[in-house]
């Protein structure tokens, strides 16, 4: 969705500011918030795409003033009431009213070394890779009301393929409840004056991580016609 | 540790956001505690790591081992991931990890301009700013005015690579080892490796700042 988390390019925000010594966690409930979260996840009822767009459907105004870990907090107690685990008479009570649901796994305090290993989203390919290192491609035009990965910066624009990284679980269809549906991830190189227009610094590049289904050959019109009339 | 923050906290107004959010939080840890979806205890386990097992020296080793050893440095490269589990600094790291070298001609910098994707196993987690609209919003169209925010300029000839993580590979900047360390040890090395020089906003030590 072209939502506001959608943040890369705009302008108004002011400076970076770094804290120096910054403690890991601001406050104890942010560390609390933080395990919350993953504990849940490590249930299996959600995956990580389905979290990353219960964070970008918070209503903008919401997103901008939240703290970090507040965005957190207000995603979760919505994934939880939306997927019946609890109900929001319990969690405004902050007790259990009834018996929950039984789920696939329950971490155990045990278990939490593991669980500080991210998890693969390599997946082995359906197809074989569409493009190679050091094609053109442009990348689609697309806004979709749901989760996507493709920023709006780098929609439409001119790139070339750098690196191939496997063939990867697809948040777009995940995130929507439509399976893993896996496809190739490519690092796509930009110009900057591609993405930013000609006053950007000469040889700034950036790159995207790109899945296939976000992109399509650039082909030269004169390469084309040269092609069907040989 | 946890235990001094929640005290600090009962001295915050109420209807402050900090408060609102110890209710909130607490509230929410109870219902789906007492639901059976979770053992408490693994509540404080997860803080306990988060706040002192994983963080930004994990990442520092493995940085002084590839300045130390062009085999493995050339490992990493290649295949971080691979490279960082036979390294000796951690057991097990994640799928999908990329070092990215600097040189002279090209200084490397990570964002993650839609959410706050970071090498957690590397670093720990990411610093307020990493997930601040300033830093999404600029670093991949003005990377020079977000390092002059850092304080730190770069050498007119070293052009800047943004890269934004906008999927389940993560990256960190392996950054050039500072001049007058030859002969360092590895951990003599890695207290020179700061968080910000392997994001790609910062630089490491001089070699005097740590002699």
């Amino acid at each position: 969705m072209d939502g506001i988390h959608d943040m890369g390019g705009m302008d108004g925000f002011g400076k970076v500011e770094p804290e120096p010594n910054e403690p890991v966690f601001h406050a104890a409930w942010e560390g609390r918030c933080l395990a919350l979260n993953r504990a849940m996840g490590y249930t299996g009822i959600w995956t990580i795409d389905e979290t990353r767009a219960g964070i970008e459907e918070l209503p903008p105004d919401i997103y901008l003033t939240s703290s970090y870990y507040k965005k957190w907090a207000l995603r979760l107690e919505n994934l939880v009431v939306e997927r019946g685990l609890a109900g929001a008479d319990e969690v405004k009570a902050g007790h259990a009213l009834r018996p929950g649901q039984s789920l696939k796994r329950k971490l155990s305090a045990a278990d939490v070394p593991n669980t500080l290993t991210r998890g693969s989203y390599g997946r082995s390919a359906p197809a074989p890779a569409r493009f190679k290192i050091g094609d053109r491609v442009r990348t689609r035009n697309i806004h979709p009301q749901t989760h996507t990965r493709l920023p709006r910066y780098a929609r439409g624009r001119t790139g070339v393929i750098e690196a191939l990284r496997g063939c990867h679980v697809y948040p777009d269809t995940v995130a929507v409840g439509h399976g893993e549906n896996p496809q190739w991830l490519y690092t796509v190189l930009f110009d900057g004056r591609e993405l930013w227009g000609d006053d950007t610094a000469p040889a700034l590049k950036i790159s995207i991580e790109a899945f296939e289904p976000y992109l399509e050959p650039l082909v030269i019109p004169a390469e084309r016609s040269e092609s069907r009339n040989p | 540790m946890v235990h001094s923050h929640d005290h600090d906290d009962h001295h915050h107004e109420h209807g402050s956001e900090l408060s609102e959010m110890q209710l909130r939080v607490r509230a929410l840890e109870t219902v789906l505690a007492e639901k059976g979806y979770f053992d408490p205890a693994a509540i404080d386990a997860l803080v306990e790591a988060y706040e002192t097992k994983v963080g930004p020296h994990i990442g520092a080793k493995v940085v002084a081992k590839a300045w130390s050893d062009p085999a493995f440095r050339k490992a990493l490269l290649e295949d971080a991931s691979k490279a960082v589990i036979g390294c000796g600094v951690v057991n097990r790291v994640g799928d999908h990890l990329i070092a990215v070298e600097n040189t002279p001609q090209q200084h490397n910098m990570i964002v993650c301009t839609l959410c706050s994707c970071y090498p957690w196993e590397m670093l720990g987690l990411p610093p307020v700013w990493y997930k601040s609209a300033p830093y999404r919003a600029r670093a991949v169209k003005d990377p020079h005015g977000v390092l002059a925010d850092f304080g730190v300029t770069l050498p007119k000839d070293t052009a800047i690579r943004v890269w934004d993580s906008t999927a389940e590979t993560r990256f960190i900047v392996l950054p050039m080892r500072p001049s007058g360390t030859e002969g360092w040890s590895e951990d003599k090395l890695a207290a020179l490796v700061t968080r910000d020089s392997m994001i790609g906003t910062g630089l490491p030590k001089q070699a005097k700042e740590v002699a």
